[in-house]
């Protein structure tokens, strides 16, 4: 599962993301991309993966990150 | 399900005035499975189990930095330098405990007053060398990345959490957590699962304050009832309102005497242990006055760093002054919930997240105040 992690001690609020990926973010009362879910990290569904790219790429604080998760077991145990 | 074996009470433990005799040399397979079996958690407010955080340490594959972090940045607590000023050896017990499992070079005390542990660090034979690294007095300087951070030589400010701490090989613990930890490699997980309750054991130092006769710092079992905590310190000075569980990051429960404190007890609530801060408010006293100050003194300590924290907190801290000074306006309930939801989960760390659980806990407990300072009036003060 990809999510688009947002990185806040770089984040601005230019508001390139909210742009390019008016699908999953919208902009807060002060400009910073709010997960149109709600979810701090919002889960990025596969059709609009290039768009999250794009909008990763372009990000002028180089502030929004594509995770990918269950890749390792959080929790060996011993 | 919460079993009560024994009526959790008041006891000494980290603070009785026994000594413990030699620390046993344990290896990393021993610690982890002693802190695993004890149930031992983080006392530093998450809970987080240190067995966890340890394992992933271990099997990270870095260079281990191991941090004893006493810098209790909340001015509510003083269990940690409490437990410093009187039980040294036991955190540093803890700390060379885990250093020397994880086969660190260095560990690590993050504290206020370094100074005053030169003397103590030298009176002992430790085979890991004990580095004091200087926390800055600023609420969020205890926050787990901060510390990393301050120990990395870099500002003590929250760092982005897109990598867990523990698997970048760097283990923070508070030094409560350390010197429990000490206790179990001397007496065993048995032992220690004696005091608390089946699903939170073992004993925490809270540390009680407010309307109270003495305040101070007692240690008890999870589970213990609110008045007992009341009563070992002193007692109330006034017959109590309200009382605030788990710090400025906490939330503010009810006065019943009979409330154990518990992690399960109090999530009706919204409240944790958390680092076992309690402070009673007097029936006289406005808990939404109270509670706008702590929101602006919380405003304040933002590290600057995330824009919903900086932005939201001073709105959110304004609005609830407005509501504490009877500059109403009806939608401001509404407006409080829009902006606890806005700031939550939208930082580096977990700043305005606390912030929020206080504010809507605060809105809640005192609703009926809510509902006369929106006419102008206070049930608490009977003013204006």
């Amino acid at each position: 599962m990809t999510r688009l992690h947002i990185d806040w001690t770089a984040c601005d609020g230019r508001g390139l993301c909210a742009e390019l990926l008016p699908e999953l973010l919208a902009e807060d009362d002060w400009g910073y991309p709010m997960a149109r879910d709600g979810s701090p990290s919002p889960t990025v569904p596969p059709a609009l993966e290039p768009n999250a790219q794009r909008a990763v790429d372009r990000c002028p604080a180089l502030a929004l990150h594509l995770t990918r998760e269950a890749e390792r077991p959080s929790a060996p145990t011993r | 399900m919460t079993s009560v074996a024994e009526a959790p009470t008041v006891q000494r433990r980290l603070l009785a005035q026994t000594g413990h005799g030699p620390l046993p040399t344990l290896d990393a397979s021993q610690v982890v499975g002693l802190a695993r079996d004890a149930g031992l958690t983080g006392r530093g407010g998450s809970g987080f189990p240190l067995w966890r955080k340890l394992n992933a340490v271990l099997v990270s594959g870095r260079p281990p930095t191991i941090i004893a972090n006493g810098a209790e940045g909340e001015p509510a607590s003083g269990k940690d330098k409490a437990l410093l000023t009187y039980q040294p050896h036991l955190v540093l017990d803890g700390l060379q405990l885990i250093a020397r499992a994880a086969r660190a070079s260095t560990a690590y005390l993050y504290v206020a007053q370094p100074a005053a542990f030169r003397a103590v660090l030298g009176s002992r034979r430790d085979p890991i060398p004990v580095t004091l690294v200087t926390a800055p007095d600023a609420f969020v300087a205890g926050e787990e990345s901060a510390v990393a951070a301050a120990v990395a030589g870099r500002g003590a400010v929250p760092a982005d959490k897109r990598f867990r701490l523990p698997d970048t090989g760097t283990l923070v613990q508070n030094v409560e957590t350390l010197a429990h930890l000490a206790l179990i490699a001397r007496y065993g997980a048995g032992w220690f699962r004696t005091a608390g309750t089946y699903d939170e054991p073992g004993t925490f130092l809270a540390t009680i304050g407010g309307a109270v006769a003495a305040p101070g710092v007692v240690e008890a079992g999870y589970g213990v009832p609110l008045g007992d905590l009341i009563t070992a310190a002193g007692g109330p000075t006034a017959p109590l309102a309200a009382v605030l569980v788990g710090g400025y990051h906490g939330a503010w429960v009810p006065a019943d005497p009979a409330l154990p404190i518990s992690r399960e007890a109090l999530s009706p609530y919204g409240a944790t242990p958390g680092a076992g801060v309690v402070t009673a408010l007097p029936l006289g006293a406005c808990g939404l006055a109270e509670t706008a100050r702590i929101a602006g003194y919380l405003a304040d300590q933002s590290a600057g760093q995330c824009g919903p924290c900086v932005n939201g907190l001073p709105r959110l801290a304004t609005t609830l002054a407005d509501l504490a000074a009877f500059r109403a306006r009806p939608t401001l309930p509404a407006e409080v919930t829009r902006l606890t939801h806005l700031v939550t989960g939208r930082g580096a760390c977990r700043h305005p997240d606390g912030t929020a659980r206080l504010i809507a806990s605060a809105m809640r407990a005192f609703s009926a105040d809510v509902t006369a300072h929106l006419n102008g009036h206070c049930l608490a003060t009977h003013t204006p």
